[in-house]
Formats: C-alpha cells, structure tokens, sequence
C-alpha cells in the first residue's frame, strides 16, 4: 500500500451556529466528498463551564469523519496537532479496515486482529501517516466572542506546521476566516506548505452577531474541491482517493 | 461506537483471550490518556506491570517498541516485553492490555530530595548512557519527561517508550515543557538532539520542580530560569551550548558532562603544578567510583536476576 493524500478541514470556533444550513449536513456531505471535518471548540481561559452550543462541535465532527476537541486556550497548540494527526491516523486505519473487510470477511478490522497480525498492521497505518500528503484548510470563527483569542489561534497554527512539516510527507494549508459580510468565508492565507510568518492575517476582523458556521464549511469544502493543488497521482492506486468516503 | 470507561478494582482477575494467561490486580499505579497501568501478580506471584487502554493500534504500537527496546545491543531500555492480550471484561465490551516488567522505583523529584547537588549531573549521565544506546539504535526516544522516569536501584529507568520514534521522522507525542519546538529551539523531527533539548529541561526541573510557562520571548524566558538557578551553576554552558545546537549526539553531550562531573569533585583550589598532579588521580578517582557504582548496578541486576 502506498502513502495517498489526505484532505482535512479544521473548524476553530467558540460558539454554535446561528444562520444557513446546518453544519451537521454539510459535514456529512464533506465527509463524502472524501473530506475529513475536524472541530476545536475554543474557550476562554477564565470560563469555567462549558458555554451552551458546544455540543455542536462534536457533532460537526462525527458527522464529518474527523476529530473534536473543547479545550482551554493555552492547551490549543498541542491540541490542533493533535487532533490533526488522530484524525489522519483515523482515516487512513478507515481505510486499511476497509481492505481487511474485503480480504477477511465482514465484520473484520484492525482491533479485531490477532495481536501478531495487528502489530504489523499498526506499523503500516504508522508509515502511511508519516508519508502522506495532507492538506488542511483551516477555517476561523472571527465573529466578536473570538477576538481576543486570535492571538493563541494564530500560534497554535504555527505550531500545528511545525508539527506536521516534521513528517516525510508533505503538506500545504491555506486559511479562511467567516463570517465574511460579501462571500460567507475570506481567504487570508492561500495553499502554503509551511504556515511561518502569518502575522496580520487575523487584522480584519468581521463584525456582527451571526455565525453562519454552515454555509461557511460549505464554502470551504469549495474551495477544497474547485482547485487541485497536487498534481492527481497519475496511477489509480491511490486508496484515499479511490475510496471516497 | 463508544467505549465504556472500566476501572479495575484489586482482587479482579483478568484473563487474555488470545494467550489466555491470567493476572491478578493488586492495585493501580497510574493513568494517562491512553490508559490505566497496574500492579498484578502473574500465575507465578510475580509482580508485573499490566496497561490496560482503549485504542488498540495505540497500545500495539507501544508494544511493537517495548518488545524492541526491552534489550538493545544487551542493554536494558524501557521496560521487559512480557504479554500483550485483550481483555473482556463483564461488560463484554473488549479492552486491549499488555504486561511488561514491573519497575519498582521511584519518581526522580522524591528520589533527589535530600541528596547532594551530585546526583544531577550523575543521573543527567545515567539517561545519556540510556540515550546514546537507543540513539544509536536509531532511535529517539521523543516524549522525554520527568513523568516517564523512575529510579530504581540508584539507576534512572525510563518507563513509557509510546512517543519513541525512528529517527528522522516526525515526533510522535510530546509534551510541550519539554519539546524544544515549543521554546522556539527547533523543529519537531526525531534527531538525537531533540532528545538532548528534553534532558535539560529535566536538569532544570531537578532544582526547581516548579514548571513554568514560555512568556511572549520563549528563549529569553528560558535564559533567564537558567541565569537564576544556582545549583545548575556548573553546567550553565553545557545546557547554554545543547540550546544553541552544539551537540548533536548523545555520546557529545555525556562527554561534556562527565568532565563537568569530574572537576568539580576536586577541592579547595590549589597550585597549578598540583591541579596539572592531581587532575588525572582525581579523574582516575572519579572514574573508579562510577564504574564502582556501576558495578553495584550490575550486581543488582544479576541478583534480581538469580531470585
Ligand atoms: N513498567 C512499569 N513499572 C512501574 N510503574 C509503571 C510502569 N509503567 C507505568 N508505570 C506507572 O504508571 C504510570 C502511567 O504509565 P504510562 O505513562 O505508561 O501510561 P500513561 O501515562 O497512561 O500513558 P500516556 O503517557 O501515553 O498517556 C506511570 O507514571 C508510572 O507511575
Ligand atoms: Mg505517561
């Protein structure tokens, strides 16, 4: 099996959402489309419970294949790398248990295996996720309530391509912020293998009370689909492709 | 699906279903994110180490590198590989576990209270010596910390070998305090000096166990813990000089130390013929009473060994 290419939209918000469609559907289509949906709930570090709405943010995330996480933001650097890496890691052994299904029958996956077979599956789920090519597009809540954590954000995706530019295989990010009054999301960092100086991207600011969360993955799932940034694997082998979840 | 969170109460028996061995709970050692580790007798009454988690792959990763590290090169590293099962319990919901050698020791901070300021740079030596073996194995060991360290038998042991990764790919888990990536000191890529940025900031927890956070200049936050902690005094421009990158193994890094080590054993000062007299003998000296204490190491080992 070879090292294929992964696609991942990260969701950073603070809040639920509050206009369009329903971001619950729209991961699901993502997820479809053979993109992973992960969400990263920020909160404040003085807030003491857990704000209402949230619940969202799993949801989001389990219906789009991904990982989600609430955390406080001083835990949001090491949080963002990983979830990132989970849900890569959790993709591709979607991948692999969906081989085994077909090799051994229903019902069989990785968990399943023998201790002897398992070990030598988890190395090859290990190297695919040191090899493959990953794009993440980030997608950034900047309505009102995550002004003052913009700040922590723009660190914890610096170090989210420290973490991930350490692999063999390569990456490229591109950044989004919503709720933008003319085209729902705004590009502020267009496709990037490493996410170095990003400093005033976060400047402009969107104002108002609406969080449409929903039409904003859409539109990110858009910008995913609309522009190859790798050149397509020219031999069909490619699993992640192929198997379009 | 989701999985149940268990707890292991002692008295319960635990049977694999795969090798069917039996093991007996005695009581908990600890926890993590991954899962809970205990103290269990085997069928024999022998004490061992059972971790007991919920992500299978996970722990099977742990196992594939406990069984290579358990002996490198006739070198100890981490744990002995003993079992790796899964366990289903009452709930017939599946846990996977694995059984390794049962460190008895203690944490690093509790065994250095009350000792001489020695015992830094030794115990700084002990995990070299560890480090160089996995080093050269190809290997770094990645999540270095104090949480993964224990003394046992005056011999520091590291116990949790999950973030071990081959050299050259990325970190696999790391734990910010000491990841150098996190100071601004470097990348996250499994070279040996990654892990030689994580022994000093074991140094420097040895003298003061207090973590602290990076501030808006990581590097100057750091510089200035350095410049104020006295007991490190003598190895300000080791730990300065594996900030700046300068050693780039293990071995490096040991050699440093260890002449660090050795002159501050001499005493009051004295002439310069002397020092030029004495500095071989006291070097000689030192060296005796290390491979001294080493061999009481081994001693130990072989007599764990024989009962
Ligand atoms: N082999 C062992 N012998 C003695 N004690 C052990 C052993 N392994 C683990 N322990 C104890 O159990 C605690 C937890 O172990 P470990 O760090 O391996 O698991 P974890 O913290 O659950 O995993 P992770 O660090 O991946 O989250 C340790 O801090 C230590 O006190
Ligand atoms: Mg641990």
């Amino acid at each position: 099996m070879k090292a294929g290419r992964l696609k991942q939209i990260l969701l950073l918000t603070d809040g639920c959402s509050n206009h369009g469609e329903d971001p619950i559907a729209v991961a699901a289509l993502a997820r479809n489309q053979g993109v992973t949906v992960n969400v990263i709930g920020v909160l404040d570090d003085r807030q003491k419970e857990k704000p209402q709405g949230l619940e969202e943010v799993e949801s989001i995330a389990e219906a789009g294949g991904g990982v989600s996480q609430i955390v406080y933001q001083k835990s949001l650097s090491q949080t963002v790398q990983m979830v990132t890496r989970q849900a890569m890691t959790q993709t591709i052994q979607g991948v692999v248990n969906k081989e085994l299904q077909e090799i051994l029958g229903e019902g069989q996956s990785i968990e399943e295996l023998p201790p002897a077979t398992r070990s030598e599956v988890v190395e090859v789920v290990e190297d695919l996720g040191e090899a493959c090519e990953l794009e993440v597009l980030v997608l950034v809540d900047t309505s009102a309530s995550m002004q003052h954590k913009l700040p922590t954000v723009k660190e914890a995706l610096y170090d989210l391509s420290l973490s991930l530019n350490a692999r063999t295989g390569s990456n490229q990010f591109s950044i989004y912020t919503f709720p933008d009054v003319k085209h729902t999301i705004r590009r502020v960092i267009k496709w990037t293998p490493e996410l170095g100086e990003i400093n005033g991207v976060f400047s402009k600011l969107s104002s108002g009370g609406y969080t449409p969360t929903g039409p904003a993955l859409k539109e990110a799932l858009y910008a995913f689909t609309e522009k190859p940034i790798f050149r397509s694997i020219q031999d069909g082998e490619d699993p992640y492709e192929e198997t379009g979840f | 699906m989701k999985k149940q969170d268990f707890k292991l109460f002692p008295g319960t028996y635990l049977q694999g279903k795969w090798n069917g061995h039996q093991y007996k709970v005695i009581r908990k050692l600890g926890a993590g994110a991954c899962g809970a580790v205990y103290l269990c007798h085997n069928l024999q009454g022998e004490k061992v180490a059972l971790k007991v988690g919920k992500d299978s792959s996970r722990m099977m990763l742990e196992v594939n590198m406990l069984k290579k590290f358990s002996k490198v090169q006739g070198v100890k590293l981490g744990p002995a590989f003993i079992d790796v099962d899964d366990w289903k319990a009452p709930s017939l919901q599946v846990f996977p576990f694995y059984v390794m050698e049962y460190v008895e020791g203690v944490p690093l901070s509790d065994f250095l209270r009350g000792k001489s300021k020695e015992w830094i740079g030794i115990c700084t030596i002990q995990l070299l010596t560890d480090l160089e073996h996995l080093h050269k194995a190809g290997f770094v060991f990645g999540d270095l910390k104090t949480d993964n360290l224990l003394m046992s038998n005056s011999k520091v042991r590291w116990i949790d070998v999950g973030g071990v990764t081959a050299i050259g790919r990325a970190i696999k888990e790391y734990t910010e305090f000491y990841d150098r990536g996190y100071w601004g000191f470097g990348s996250r890529k499994a070279e040996p000096s990654y892990d030689l940025f994580a022994v000093t900031m074991i140094m420097l927890e040895m003298v003061q166990p207090n973590k602290f956070e990076k501030g808006a200049h990581p590097r100057r936050t750091l510089a200035a813990k350095l410049a104020s902690s006295n007991d490190l005094k003598p190895y300000h421009s080791l730990i300065a000089g594996v900030w700046k990158g300068k050693f780039q193994s293990a071995s490096e890094m040991k050699q440093a130390l260890s002449y660090i080590v050795m002159k501050r054993a001499k005493g009051t000062p004295v002439s310069r013929k002397q020092i030029k007299a004495q500095k071989h003998s006291s070097d000689w000296g030192e060296l005796l009473a290390l491979s001294a204490v080493a061999g009481v190491f081994c001693g130990f080992s072989i007599f764990s060994f024989w009962i």
